[in-house]
């Protein structure tokens, strides 16, 4: 890469990106983020290489992009310019798909996706309701590019933002601009991004910092990972545009250790544009000198804290402090700080771009623009969803997402990680902002948003949530510390058959005390999973503690696995797999599970095929 | 190159701000962090022993005990946990005779959990070594740690 | 100097911008009380006890007292309700860890509790930090610290092995507040258990009497750059010399 000296030499530089580029020409993209790499994409792009130059094929193009979001569905293969998406490739499709559609143009139906209510075949990824009801301003692009390659960032128009915030903006408009433009933090809180940077570009200092927050720790979040994977170039031009706007020098990317992808494309993006003149001296050929260093995390949820995130950068544990002094005044070795996670990052390139009153033009007056949610859990259309602002949960969980599978009913959806809440069905047509999502006893977070079904019982999602705070809490301060350990200990007694009404009190008297008298946000958020299943499932916990019953069927001490005499053929399946030989019977005859031998691990109730195995 | 005290210092400088990386870098190589090269880092980086005992201690990726051979990785996300990865942890524990954390007694399997891969629509995951097994069963288990043996 | 009128329980008090709300409080006589907090120590706020409520700008919440530097006019309050119920849970909490010490004791009685409604899980460290941060910031020893992290933390030396840079100095002894670290002398040693130090005794090149710890003298010959036979006599005899 050589180095791009000026505005005008960047300008002309992205007009051969974009003139290499012909728009009729085929480009197959493979989506290569985590979630289809484990789906085995790896050697499908390898096998697709192979058959091209097989099929003589040279003016075909490979590119093996970031994650489109569609992961239930992997590995995703989208034939350009058509868009044609076939999903669930697999290596042995291959030659067929570069035969038929590439040379020959024509669609392999059995590779489309069909729509699970009506079993229609979809041939083009932009008419998949998945897609269709999306609002992909941020995610979009990674479907389209190579993240290795900052040519293709440049040819949709990257690092213009950029060159246009250098050029015709000082700071002080950046700032101005994104304040207006009125984005809020996706990491969690929603504090107001604009106004954090101002704050920081009004303290004096030579030497300030900007810092962007990869810990993504929140379980059943990953839209954070999968920018940084299909889009590092986007998250280091916002950090360019923050650093500009503020007036920092250096900058940090803070990332998960279990994030191996992110940190290797990322570190790609770096170096090659540090090569391009982007990062370092003299940006562009202007007086603003910027560059980024990454910082893995050793694997703490607490590090997403900010001021243990600081800690941790600077090489101690990652431990919060306490937060008197801002960080726009003292933050990464003492000095002015601004902090702001991946996607908020992400968003700044695009409103610098596009100008506020575009942005704003998306989303609710409160909260502007889109956000990013991984929908997960027992929904069918696994994946990352972008969204604007203010659609309704409902919208989500079954336009876009398609709803529950197995035809199983809807209980609750759960948003904003560990911090969050359970929402449930009556709720659901509550606009989706950050200030609604409070409204009900739950937060946006970074955008987790696990879909729960009538199989799922609260009281051990409470606990799940609680167990995960109780190993991430660092154990500084006492009502943390305890307080969470004593939560787990009642909720675990509940989930056993051993609660009493008064361990409710006793829950929701040390609740306040956890959220009130604890240091950081990982403390003062800690009861909330539990308070929100108080609230919306209270029948649930009283049915654990007055009836010894589990609704869900999940808690293993107050459930056992019956063979239905009437439905069981006796194929002996269940009694293959029981590992305990619990479970037993004559072939042909109608088996029987031997209580006291059970475990209840539930692999007879896997294994039949007949709904035999009943959970009592 | 052989990861060393010394090829640390070499690759980061005597900066005890790198420390965390310096660990990540150690127990990649040496999968644990022996405690000779702790005291080695913490002379040549004039800081306590005891700061990096603690880092060591407080961050979910070192060891100080050496992992086995194969690390096997049961992702308990949200979304695997609603899946059913309780007890996928559960039947690993029995198949493996050993506590989440541990490894076996031939040093073979390591057992561990991990807050969340990211890869929430294979859920239930495991993940031996770097290779990814999505929509486990209990069931599937058994088999599992056979390729591995 | 700049002076920032502030109230604490309504009265109206002058304090130095940058002081914590404690130490305002502390000189105006309003007890808070405190398990983590040592004047010698950098702020902590591990205990959680020294809740108080603030009033600031408006918003009313509860904050730990001996972290909390006055910038700026607030309204501080000691002992309200609210400060006594979570004062009171933050006791409930600690007492079911260490339901032995006098001074946790006579605290929990005086917020009106006699036992915990928790499970008792017996560790007669409380985890306030205090030992570990007299060791580091006082001391320079660096002997024992924080390992792990959650209801795991504990405070040990490296490795929970003997705390070989441990001087005997029993700092962390004379500051733990629920004597869950005990020094004592066995012959010509002394012993820290709690950190399975056992130190041998130098002893005087005058008397003969075994009189500070051999490993401790070196240390502080070192540290301060003094001649060798600096410490060849214990105290009595230098004075006499003298």
């Amino acid at each position: 890469m050589k180095k791009i000296a000026s505005f005008q030499e960047l300008e002309a530089y992205c007009q051969e990106c974009v003139a290499a580029r012909d728009p009729q020409r085929t480009v197959i993209t493979i989506c290569a983020g985590t979630g289809c790499q484990a789906h085995g994409c790896t050697n499908v792009v390898a096998a697709a290489q192979q058959e091209l130059e097989k099929q003589g094929l040279v003016d075909v193009e490979l590119k093996a992009t970031g994650c489109h979001g569609f992961c239930e569905q992997g590995p995703l293969m989208v034939i350009h310019p058509q868009g044609v998406l076939y999903h669930k490739v697999k290596v042995d499709d291959v030659p067929e798909v570069i035969a038929k559609t590439v040379k020959g143009g024509e669609v392999i139906d059995a590779l489309l996706y069909a729509l699970p209510s009506t079993k229609e075949k979809i041939a083009l990824e932009q008419d998949v309701p998945f897609y269709k009801l999306q609002k992909r301003i941020i995610f979009g692009s990674n479907g389209l590019i190579d993240p290795t390659s900052i040519d293709d960032y440049l040819a949709i128009g990257g690092y213009r933002a950029l060159a246009k915030a250098l050029a015709d903006m000082t700071p002080g408009g950046v700032v101005e601009e994104v304040k207006k433009a009125g984005l809020r933090g996706r990491g969690g809180g929603g504090f107001p991004t604009g106004r954090k940077w101002e704050s920081t570009l009004n303290v004096a200092g030579e030497t300030k910092y900007v810092i962007c927050n990869a810990d993504e720790g929140d379980p059943g979040a990953y839209m954070d990972r999968s920018l940084l994977e299909g889009n590092p170039h986007s998250v280091i031009e916002g950090m360019l545009l923050g650093a500009y706007a503020v007036g920092a020098t250096e900058g940090y990317v803070y990332v998960r250790h279990e994030y191996p992808l992110a940190v290797a494309n990322l570190t790609i993006a770096i170096d090659v544009a540090r090569q391009a003149g982007l990062l370092g001296e003299r940006i562009l050929g202007s007086n603003f000198s910027f560059d980024i260093k990454i910082s893995r995390g050793g694997g703490a949820f607490v590090c997403g804290e900010s001021s243990a995130l600081i800690a941790s950068i600077e090489g101690q544990v990652g431990e919060p402090r306490a937060k008197h002094i801002h960080m726009a005044e003292s933050g990464l070795w003492g000095k002015p700080t601004v902090l702001n996670n991946v996607e908020t990052w992400a968003n700044v390139p695009v409103i610098i771009a596009k100008g506020a009153d575009w942005f704003r033009s998306i989303g609710t007056e409160g909260s502007p623009g889109t956000k990013i949610f991984s929908l997960v859990g027992k929904v069918n259309n696994t994946g990352l969803v972008e969204v604007p602002m203010g659609i309704s949960l409902r919208k989500i969980i079954f336009d876009i997402g398609g709803g529950i599978p197995g035809g199983r009913a809807f209980k609750a959806v759960q948003t904003g990680g560990p911090s969050g809440g359970c929402i449930p069905e009556e709720h659901l047509d509550l606009p989706v902002d950050f200030d609604e999502l409070s409204k009900v006893g739950s937060m946006m977070g970074s955008g987790g948003m696990i879909v729960m079904d009538d199989r799922t019982c609260m009281v051990d999602v409470a606990k799940y949530f609680v167990n995960f705070l109780k190993g991430e809490s660092c154990g500084k301060c006492t009502t943390c510390r305890e307080g969470i350990a004593r939560m787990y200990e009642i909720l675990d007694k509940i989930t056993r058959g051993e609660g009493e009404l008064t361990d409710l009190e006793l829950l929701e008297e040390l609740a306040p005390v956890i959220q009130e008298g604890s240091m950081c946000g990982l403390g003062k958020t800690a009861p909330n999973p539990v308070l929100s299943t108080l609230r919306y499932f209270r029948a649930e916990y009283l049915a654990h503690i007055n009836d010894k019953k589990c609704p869900a069927g999940v808690c293993k001490e107050l459930i056992r696995f019956e063979i239905d005499p009437e439905a069981c053929t006796g194929c002996h399946k269940c009694a293959r797999v029981c590992p305990v030989e619990a479970a037993h019977g004559k072939k042909k005859e109608a088996h029987e599970i031997d209580q006291e031998k059970c475990i209840k691990c539930g692999m007879c109730y896997e294994a039949c095929k007949f709904d035999a195995v009943k959970i009592i | 190159m052989e990861t060393t005290v010394q090829s640390l210092i070499a690759k980061y400088g005597a900066d005890p701000a790198q420390i965390i990386a310096m660990l990540q870098d150690l127990q990649s190589a040496k999968r644990y962090l022996p405690v000779e090269d702790l005291r080695a880092l913490a002379e040549s980086l004039a800081i306590p022993l005891a700061r990096i005992y603690r880092i060591a201690t407080f961050f979910k990726a070192f060891s100080l005990e050496p992992k086995g051979e194969h690390i096997i990785n049961v992702c308990m996300g949200t979304a695997c946990h609603v899946r059913g990865a309780g007890r996928i942890l559960d039947e690993l524990k029995r198949q493996l005779g050993v506590e989440q954390g541990c490894t076996t007694d031939d040093q073979h399997f390591s057992l561990e959990t991990v807050n969340c891969l990211g890869a929430c629509a294979l859920g239930p995951v495991v993940v031996v070594d770097q290779e990814y097994h999505g929509d486990m069963q209990a069931g599937q288990v058994k088999k599992l740690v056979e390729q591995y043996r | 100097m700049m002076m920032i009128e502030i109230t604490i329980n309504g009265k109206k008090v002058q304090v130095e911008k940058g002081t914590t709300i404690l130490e305002a409080a502390t000189a105006n006589r309003v007890r808070i009380p405190t398990l983590c907090h040592h004047e010698l120590l950098e702020p902590y706020g591990a205990c959680r006890l020294c809740l108080v409520e603030v009033v600031k700008n408006g918003w009313r919440s509860l904050a730990t007292s001996c972290n909390y530097p006055i910038t700026g006019p607030i309204e501080v309050e000691t002992d309200t309700e609210k400060v006594r119920s979570a004062r009171r849970m933050v006791l409930e909490l600690l007492l079911s860890r260490c339901d032995t010490s006098p001074r946790l004791n006579q605290l929990a009685a005086e917020y009106g509790l006699t036992e915990s409604r928790f499970s008792l899980n017996y560790d007669d460290c409380i985890l306030c930090g205090q030992c570990e941060r007299v060791c580091r910031e006082v001391v320079g020893a660096n002997a024992i610290t924080f390992a792990n992290r959650g209801v795991e933390r504990v405070v040990v030396p490296p490795f929970g092995e003997e705390a070989e840079f441990c001087i005997g100095c029993g700092a962390c002894v004379y500051v733990c507040p629920t004597n869950a670290i005990r020094i004592q002398e066995d012959g010509d040693e002394k012993i820290i258990d709690r950190w399975s130090r056992v130190l041998k005794l130098r002893a005087c090149s005058e008397c003969g009497v075994e009189f500070a710890p051999d490993f401790q003298l070196r240390y502080l010959q070192q540290k301060y750059d003094l001649a060798a036979d600096f410490f060849d006599l214990c105290r009595d005899c230098r004075a006499m010399q003298k």
